[in-house]
């Protein structure tokens, strides 16, 4: 795989620091339940951007922050307005506002922004691929030289100041939003505002979309914003450690969408394919690693951790019953000791394995038979609540059998009952 | 910016279109996008009154990497890749695929539902987004154009044709088949599951046949509507409708109606018009509507709430001054009238705005309960005994709050004077026998 300063600097510098701004701030989204506002929010400022495109004629940075800003103040007023005015639900509310926005924004890239630099795949997937820094250095230490950091295209400059922005948004207001994003209502009452926060985080939502809106476009900027935030939250209880997580995921996703979206083609004799979807495949790579294998709540290591506690359990049980039958009086207890080896000699117990012969199976089926006709019968004739009928069972299971009417097939928890077979005779306890 | 002319000949173009002259082609897809429309509608009533519209988001978005799939195994079985249903089997298949992925992401972890729908959205969208990408070289697809694809993303009726339409028709048609005869079910389930679940109709298979539906409706939805907006579609027609009824029976015709009257209207208008995806035409459409239903809608409207609002605070303030003229004159021993310098003291004692006190003084005029003399007004006899009852009122309530609520004396005059406008009679009795039992006094009748 062939990297080139001035071909592939620029894009992993884009792709990093979005990632960087929007992996940070989706954990107060993910933690808030307001990850799909964060749908919302990267639909819905494409009007605003396409409207500042309109006025100014200029697609520099400020001009687009302030349209993206003012499409997400009006997202969130008109979000409350429709939740009050038209009585729906948040989620419904925030379809109806995004989805007409979107359609206003399409509308008009389409119709009045054509042929200029804001187009609508654009908005879809961002042109990672495209972005050129054409005086970038030959090596990649060049970049630190300030005549190179001096000459570096603008978007660079946008990303690494949002960026910037977002890392000190999170230091300053850290505990305020900590404490907004666990108990909005204690928040208010020791006295700052949380809706303002929750203002101001929307606005760093709606920038963040922009600045990564021409890395990954608006809509792969969702999976950018949810998915490391998920996957920390998977990984962590501790709000710091989440954090950090995110920020790593979402910076490895990056890299290894990006280089991946070179060099796997590439391996198959192929041209690189989109960047921003790799890195949206990468997170969503990385997200399932953390659902599997994840040390805390992974479906692998809770599945092993279970394994493990089901074989002390047996084991567990094992030794209590020998223990039960160690219990009593002397007779009993010696009774008990010779137990095993008795079934050994009467072949109810395999001789090597210690697990039943068919005629042991065969023997235990009637008492189990026994045991759950008798928890039947005392569950629907005798009034005996089912978790009250085991103990009962246990004692008569050994003297008689009820055969209660009409041959259930399961007892009171559920459980089958053995089926009599034809050639079966009732055997006297010997 | 855009050259073209809104001249008179798109106008006639768009109203031939919208009454069906525009030809076989065109007529085909107005029928199977008023169809389409209607069946969005009526499913995303149930997605609406189920809290699962945005899983359509999702569902819509997962489409991409289908289409994708779709179209390169069609190259490779050396079947047209432009085979419409091939194409549609994809979507709905990787749609399916992510409605299952939110499910477990939804079992196995402890994400709630609006992460888990943005993880789907975002991933599935990507690899769609990756797969366009591979396909766009053609390289890839042995020349194959996937030029048609776009029109998933955006929609574009002007792309379709007849065979196309009827596609989209029939499942549309599907759609509100199965609706139709799930109905009674559906309707149980979505108001009371616990109830559904005694009667024994089964849950679990009721809401897997609602996002199935949803899948239904969004893959029929893709040429027209695009695969990002046809979220819309399901759910801007239902909340509209909304607004006009509270009936359920009305409801599900209702948002039927606005999503084929959105579709129509947007389909014709893309139609014509160049550069004009149609997805956001119809979408802006369904908007309009919406905004229409917000102001007018006769009961939830704003206009509507505004109006009743204005009316009842009307009354209440009318009455107010009924009752303190009364209780005036009654201090004066029988003279009823009351001067300006009194009217100006209630005015600020209740904090009227300026132009409150000519309409209340105009409204009590006109109902005859006033009228105006040299120095000021006076109370007719109507006015004496309305005066009197709203009076009663609030000495009934006075009474009953300090017998039975223990509320101290001092706190009970603001209550009433709430409580005494919305007195029924049936309360006035109940509450002057539970006086009585307290053997406190009752307040004396008016006397007409």
């Amino acid at each position: 795989m062939n990297l080139a300063p001035n071909v592939d600097l620029f894009p992993i510098l884009a792709a990093v620091l979005a990632a960087l701004s929007c992996g940070l701030l989706g954990n107060f989204l993910v933690l808030r339940k307001l990850s799909l506002m964060g749908d919302a929010m990267s639909h819905s400022v494409l009007p605003g951007l396409v409207i500042a495109f309109m006025i100014t004629g200029s697609r520099t940075a400020p001009v687009m922050f302030l349209g993206a800003t003012l499409a997400g103040i009006a997202t969130v007023v008109l979000v409350e307005l429709i939740k009050r005015l038209g009585r729906v639900e948040p989620g419904a509310a925030m379809g109806v506002v995004f989805s007409v926005l979107f359609a206003l924004g399409v509308l008009l890239i389409e119709r009045a922004a054509r042929n200029t630099d804001l187009d609508a795949d654009c908005v879809l997937h961002g042109q990672l691929e495209t972005l050129f820094w054409p005086e970038a250095p030959q090596r990649w230490m060049g970049v630190l030289h300030p005549d190179t950091l001096a000459a570096a295209p603008p978007q660079v400059w946008t990303l690494a100041i949002t960026a910037a922005l977002v890392v000190a948004f999170v230091l300053v207001l850290y505990k305020e939003l900590r404490l907004a994003a666990f108990d909005p209502a204690l928040a208010t009452a020791q006295g700052f505002n949380a809706t303002l926060m929750h203002y101001a985080l929307m606005i760093l939502v709606a920038g963040a979309t922009v600045a990564a809106f021409e890395a990954v476009g608006s809509i792969l900027v969702i999976a950018m914003l949810i998915v490391p935030a998920a996957a920390a939250r998977l990984l962590t209880d501790r709000l710091p450690t989440q954090l950090l997580a995110s920020i790593a995921i979402a910076v490895a996703a990056a890299f290894a969408g990006y280089l991946g979206s070179i060099a796997i083609p590439d391996a198959f004799g192929k041209p690189q394919v989109n960047a921003a979807g790799s890195i949206a495949i990468a997170l969503g790579s990385l997200f399932t690693l953390a659902v599997l294998l994840g040390p805390r709540y992974g479906a692998l290591p809770t599945a092993i951790r279970r394994t493990i506690l089901s074989r002390r359990i047996a084991l567990d049980d094992l030794l209590t019953t020998l223990y039960r039958h160690e219990e009593g009086r002397p007779i009993a207890r010696a009774i008990a000791k010779r137990t095993y080896a008795r079934a050994r000699r009467l072949g109810l117990v395999e001789q090597q394995s210690n697990t039943l012969t068919a005629a042991g199976r065969h023997r235990a089926a009637d008492l189990i038979r026994r045991h759950r006709h008798w928890e039947t019968y005392l569950v629907q004739r005798a009034g005996i609540s089912a978790d009250h009928a085991h103990d009962p069972a246990e004692h008569l299971e050994h003297l008689a059998d009820p055969r209660p009417s009409g041959m259930p097939k399961f007892d009171p928890h559920g459980k089958p009952i053995p089926p009599q077979s034809k050639q079966d005779h009732e055997r006297r306890v010997p | 910016m855009d050259t073209h002319p809104q001249s008179s000949t798109t106008l006639r173009e768009i109203l031939g279109i919208l009454t069906f002259q525009g030809g076989y082609n065109t007529n085909a897809v107005l029928a199977g996008v008023i169809l389409l429309g209607t069946a969005a509608g009526v499913v995303g009533v149930f997605a609406l009154l189920r809290r699962r519209s945005l899983v359509s988001d999702a569902i819509g978005h997962a489409t991409l990497p289908g289409i994708a799939l779709a179209f390169l195994v069609a190259i490779l079985i050396g079947a047209s890749e432009r085979s419409l249903p091939i194409l549609l089997l994809g979507a709905a298949a990787t749609s399916a695929l992510a409605v299952a992925a939110i499910a477990a992401i939804l079992r196995y972890t402890r994400l709630r539902e609006d992460a888990a729908i943005g993880i789907v959205l975002g991933v599935f969208f990507g690899v769609g987004v990756v797969l366009l990408s591979y396909v766009q070289h053609p390289a890839n697809t042995s020349g194959a154009s996937p030029a048609g694809l776009h029109h998933f993303i955006y929609g574009q009726t002007a792309a379709m044709r007849a065979g196309d339409a009827f596609l989209m028709a029939t499942l549309a048609i599907i759609s509100l088949a199965i609706i139709l005869a799930l109905l009674k079910e559906l309707v149980i389930t979505t108001f009371n599951s616990e109830h559904a679940r005694v009667l024994g109709l089964p849950t679990s298979f009721l809401d897997a046949t609602l996002l199935f539906l949803i899948v239904l409706v969004t893959v029929a939805g893709l040429q027209a509507v695009g695969l990002i907006l046809v979220i819309a579609l399901l759910i801007i027609p239902p909340v509209a409708a909304r607004l006009w009824t509270d009936r359920l029976p009305v409801l599900i015709p209702a948002a039927g109606a606005i999503g084929a009257l959105s579709a129509y209207a947007g389909a014709a208008a893309s139609a014509t018009l160049p550069r004009t995806p149609t997805g956001s035409v119809i979408v802006l459409a369904a908007g309009a509507m919406f905004l229409i239903s917000l102001m007018l809608a006769p009961r939830h409207g704003v206009l509507a709430t505004t109006l009743r609002k204005a009316t009842q605070r009307l009354r209440i303030a009318g009455e107010h001054l009924l009752e303190a003229a009364y209780e005036h004159s009654v201090s004066r021993r029988g003279i009823t009238s009351f001067s300006n310098r009194s009217l100006q003291a209630m005015q600020r004692l209740w904090g009227w705005p300026f132009w409150m006190r000519p309409v209340v003084l105009a409204s009590l005029r006109n109902k005859g309960y006033i009228q105006r003399t040299q120095q000021g007004y006076q109370l007719t006899g109507q006015g004496v005994a309305r005066g009197a009852r709203i009076a009663r009122n609030h000495r009934l309530w006075d009474q009953y709050l300090r017998t039975h609520a223990d509320a101290a004396p001092g706190h009970v005059d603001w209550s009433a004077d709430m409580v005494e406008h919305v007195l029924s009679p049936e309360i006035i009795a109940e509450l002057e026998a539970a006086i009585l039992d307290a053997q406190a006094p009752v307040p004396k009748a008016p006397r007409a």
